[in-house]
C-alpha cells in the first residue's frame, strides 16, 4: 500500500498538466492564502483591539462558538446562496473562501486577542506613565509583545485551513481535495491517500515557513524570556526527580 | 516644587482613596509619602502625572496646574519608576532607556548615546546597553527603570516602590546609589513606600498616610522620630525611635583619644610590646582593618586573624555611627576615622553618650502641642 502511494506521488505524469499535482498544490496554496490573509486582516485588528481596550470580549466568545459549526455543512448552505447570483467559477470559489475565512477568524482572533491582553501591566503602566499615547503604547509595546502568540493564532489557522480547504473539492473546485474526492467517487484508494499525504505535506511545509518567519519577526527578548522559562522549567523537573 | 491643594480622590465605587491632601514637595528635594496599604499613596503619587485624575482639588508642578498640559506631554517631562520596574520585554536595555527621548522627537542614534551615558551614570555599563531586559536580575532590571526615568532628564521624578520588588542587600545598595545620584542631580522626587525605614533613609521630608487618604503628618526623619504627632505615627515609625534618631545627629566633636597601630606582618613578640591592655588596633597604611589579641597570637599577624566584630564610623557621620562603633568594639574603643577611611583615634560609648547628652533634639513645633488637623513641616 504504501509502495503504492509513494509509485503514485512520484509518477512524473501525476504531476503534469491542469488537473497534474503541481497544478493541484498551486491551487490549493492560492484557496488557503486568500483565506488566511483576508481572515487576518479582519480578525486581527479586532483581536488587538479588544486586548488593548479590555471592551467587547464576547466577540471573542462568539468567534469560538464559529468553531463548532460544521465546515462542509456551511460551505453547502452558503454556495446554495451564492450559485444563483454569481457567474462561473466565482459561484463556487466565493463560497469555499468565506467558509474557510470563517473556520481561520477564531485562532487569528484569539491569538491577537490574548497576546496584547496578557503584556505585563508593568510594562503597559510604563509605557503609559511616559507619555505614550494610546497607539504608541498598541504600536511600541503591546503588539510586538503579542507576536508570539499572534504567530501561533496564524499558524494553527493555516493549519486547519489547509487541512479543510480539501473540501472545495466537494463543489466542483480544485486543489488537493480533488484527489480525495475524485479517489472516493472512483474507489481509488491510491490516489486518496496519495491527496492526503500530499495536504499533510503541504501543511507542515507552510507551518515550517510560517516558523522561520516568526523567527526572524519576533523580537529576541520575547524568545529568550520564553526558552529562559523554559530552562528553568526543566531545571526544575531534573531537580524535582529523585537521585539513584 | 510639587503643590497638592485640597486633592481629593473618590473611586467610582464611593471609596475615597485620598482625603482633602494639601502639601509641597519641595524642589530639589525628596518627599516620600509612607503608610499602610490602603491609605492612598500611590492614587496620591498616580495624580501627579495624571495616571489618576483627581476628583477635586488641585496639583501644580512649579506652579503649573497638571490638569492644564494634555497628559501624554505631561508624562515625558516627569520621570516614572515603578515597582517591577515594567521594561519593555521587546526592546533591548539601550532601547528602553531610549524611550522618552524618543517621545520626545530625539533622533535614534543621539538617543541611544544618552541612553548608554545614562545606563553608566546607575552602573550598568558597556554590554548590559545590548542586553535584553529578560537576561537581567531584578536588581539590574531596576537600575535600568531609573536610567530610563533619567534618559530625558526630568526635573521630576516619581518612584512608585521602586526598591520593594528586589532583595533586602539588593535593595540597600540600589538605596545607597539611588542617595548618591540625587546628590549630583538634585531632582524634586516624590517617592512612595511602604516601608518606614527607607522612608527615613531615603527622605528629605516624609509624609505619613493613614488609610483613607489622609495625611497624618508631614515632617523631616528626626522631627518624625523625635516628635510622632500620634499613636498611629508613633506606631508606624517603630520601636527605637530614640536610638534610630541618632542616624540623623551629626556628630560633633568628640574627645579622641590616640590608638597605637601596628602593621600586618608584626610579630607576636613587637604586638605584646606595643598593647596597653588586652587588645591593639592593626592598620594598614593608616587604615584600620581590625582588632588582634597580642596575647593569643603565635604568629605574624595576618588578615585571618583580626577580629572583625567592630565597626568604623567616620568623624563627620551620624552619632549613631559613632556609638556603634563604642559598643560594638571587642577593645570598648570604638575606632574613628576621617572620610578617607584614615584612623583619627578612639572613643569610648560614656564620651559618644556625653556628647549625645549635649546634642539639641528636634524642637517641638508649637503646632504640634495641640494639633487640630495634618500639620505641615515643610517650612523647617
Amino acid at each position: 500500500m504504501i509502495a503504492q502511494v509513494w509509485r503514485w506521488l512520484v509518477d512524473g505524469a501525476h504531476w503534469q498538466g491542469g488537473t497534474g499535482i503541481a497544478q493541484r498544490l498551486l491551487e490549493h496554496l492560492e484557496y488557503s492564502g486568500m483565506s488566511v490573509l483576508i481572515a487576518a486582516i479582519i480578525a486581527l485588528p479586532i483581536g488587538a483591539f479588544i486586548g488593548h481596550a479590555g471592551r467587547a470580549k464576547w466577540i471573542i466568545a462568539v468567534a469560538n462558538a464559529f468553531r463548532a459549526i460544521p465546515s462542509l455543512g456551511l460551505l453547502f448552505v452558503v454556495a446554495m446562496w451564492f450559485v444563483s447570483r454569481l457567474q462561473g467559477d466565482a459561484a463556487y470559489l466565493v463560497p469555499t473562501i468565506i467558509v474557510l475565512v470563517i473556520l481561520a477568524m477564531p485562532p487569528l482572533l484569539a491569538g491577537a486577542y490574548s497576546g496584547v491582553s496578557e503584556v505585563d501591566p508593568a510594562a503597559r503602566d510604563a509605557a503609559y506613565g511616559m507619555g505614550m499615547t494610546h497607539r504608541q503604547v498598541l504600536t511600541r509595546v503591546e503588539l510586538p509583545c503579542a507576536l508570539p502568540l499572534i504567530f501561533s493564532g496564524l499558524r494553527s489557522a493555516a493549519l486547519q485551513v489547509i487541512a479543510t480547504a480539501t473540501i472545495a473539492a466537494s463543489i466542483s473546485v480544485g486543489g488537493l481535495g480533488r484527489y480525495l474526492i475524485d479517489g472516493l467517487a472512483n474507489s481509488d484508494y491510491t490516489e486518496m491517500a496519495g491527496g492526503a499525504v500530499l495536504v499533510a505535506a503541504l501543511a507542515l511545509v507552510v507551518d515550517g515557513v510560517l516558523a522561520a518567519l516568526q523567527r526572524l519577526v519576533v523580537p529576541g527578548g520575547l524568545r529568550t524570556a520564553r526558552s529562559a522559562r523554559r530552562r528553568r522549567r526543566a531545571s526544575a523537573v531534573t531537580q524535582a526527580s529523585p537521585t539513584g | 516644587m510639587i503643590r497638592f491643594e485640597q486633592v481629593v480622590k473618590i473611586y467610582a465605587g464611593g471609596q475615597t482613596a485620598v482625603d482633602d491632601l494639601t502639601f509641597e514637595a519641595p524642589t530639589g528635594q525628596i518627599t516620600v509619602l509612607v503608610g499602610p496599604s490602603g491609605c492612598g499613596k500611590t492614587t496620591s503619587l498616580r495624580m501627579i502625572n495624571r495616571m489618576i485624575e483627581p476628583t477635586s482639588g488641585h496639583i501644580s508642578i512649579d506652579d503649573e496646574d497638571v490638569q492644564s498640559v494634555n497628559a501624554a506631554r505631561l508624562r515625558r517631562g516627569i520621570g516614572y519608576v515603578i515597582q517591577n520596574a515594567g521594561l519593555f520585554p521587546n526592546k533591548r536595555v539601550v532601547d528602553n532607556v531610549a524611550t522618552v527621548p524618543i517621545l520626545l522627537g530625539a533622533p535614534r542614534s543621539q538617543a541611544r548615546t544618552r541612553a548608554r551615558e545614562v545606563l553608566e551614570l546607575v552602573g550598568l555599563p558597556g554590554d548590559f546597553a545590548d542586553r535584553w531586559p529578560s537576561q537581567l536580575s531584578g536588581g539590574q532590571q531596576q537600575r535600568v527603570g531609573v536610567a530610563r526615568a533619567l534618559a530625558a532628564d526630568p526635573p521630576v521624578m516619581l518612584m512608585d516602590e521602586p526598591f520593594s520588588a528586589v532583595d533586602p542587600v539588593v535593595r540597600e545598595q540600589l538605596q545607597d546609589e539611588f542617595l548618591r545620584l540625587q546628590r549630583e542631580l538634585g531632582k524634586t522626587i516624590v517617592f512612595v513606600t511602604h516601608d518606614i525605614d527607607e522612608a527615613l533613609k531615603l527622605g528629605d521630608q516624609i509624609a505619613v498616610m493613614r488609610v483613607g487618604g489622609k495625611l497624618a503628618q508631614l515632617a523631616d526623619p528626626a522631627y518624625l522620630l523625635a516628635h510622632p504627632i500620634d499613636d498611629f505615627v508613633a506606631g508606624f515609625v517603630g520601636r527605637d525611635r530614640g536610638y534610630r534618631a541618632l542616624t540623623f545627629a551629626q556628630t560633633p566633636a568628640l574627645p579622641l583619644a590616640a590608638e597605637p597601630t601596628v602593621p600586618l606582618g608584626t610579630t607576636p613578640q613587637e604586638a605584646r610590646a606595643a598593647t596597653r591592655d588586652g587588645w591593639l588596633l592593626v592598620a594598614d597604611h593608616g587604615r584600620p582593618v581590625g582588632w588582634v589579641e597580642p596575647e593569643h597570637i603565635t604568629a605574624a599577624i595576618e588578615p585571618a586573624m583580626l577580629h572583625r566584630g567592630g565597626t568604623v564610623a567616620r568623624a563627620t557621620g551620624p552619632l549613631r555611627a559613632a556609638l556603634d562603633a563604642a559598643l560594638s568594639s571587642p577593645s570598648r574603643r570604638g575606632v574613628i576615622t576621617d572620610d578617607d577611611g584614615i584612623l583619627l583615634g578612639t572613643v569610648r560609648a560614656h564620651q559618644v553618650l556625653e556628647a549625645i547628652e549635649a546634642t539639641d533634639r528636634p524642637e517641638v513645633d508649637e503646632a504640634d502641642i495641640a494639633p487640630a488637623g495634618p500639620t505641615s513641616r515643610a517650612d523647617r
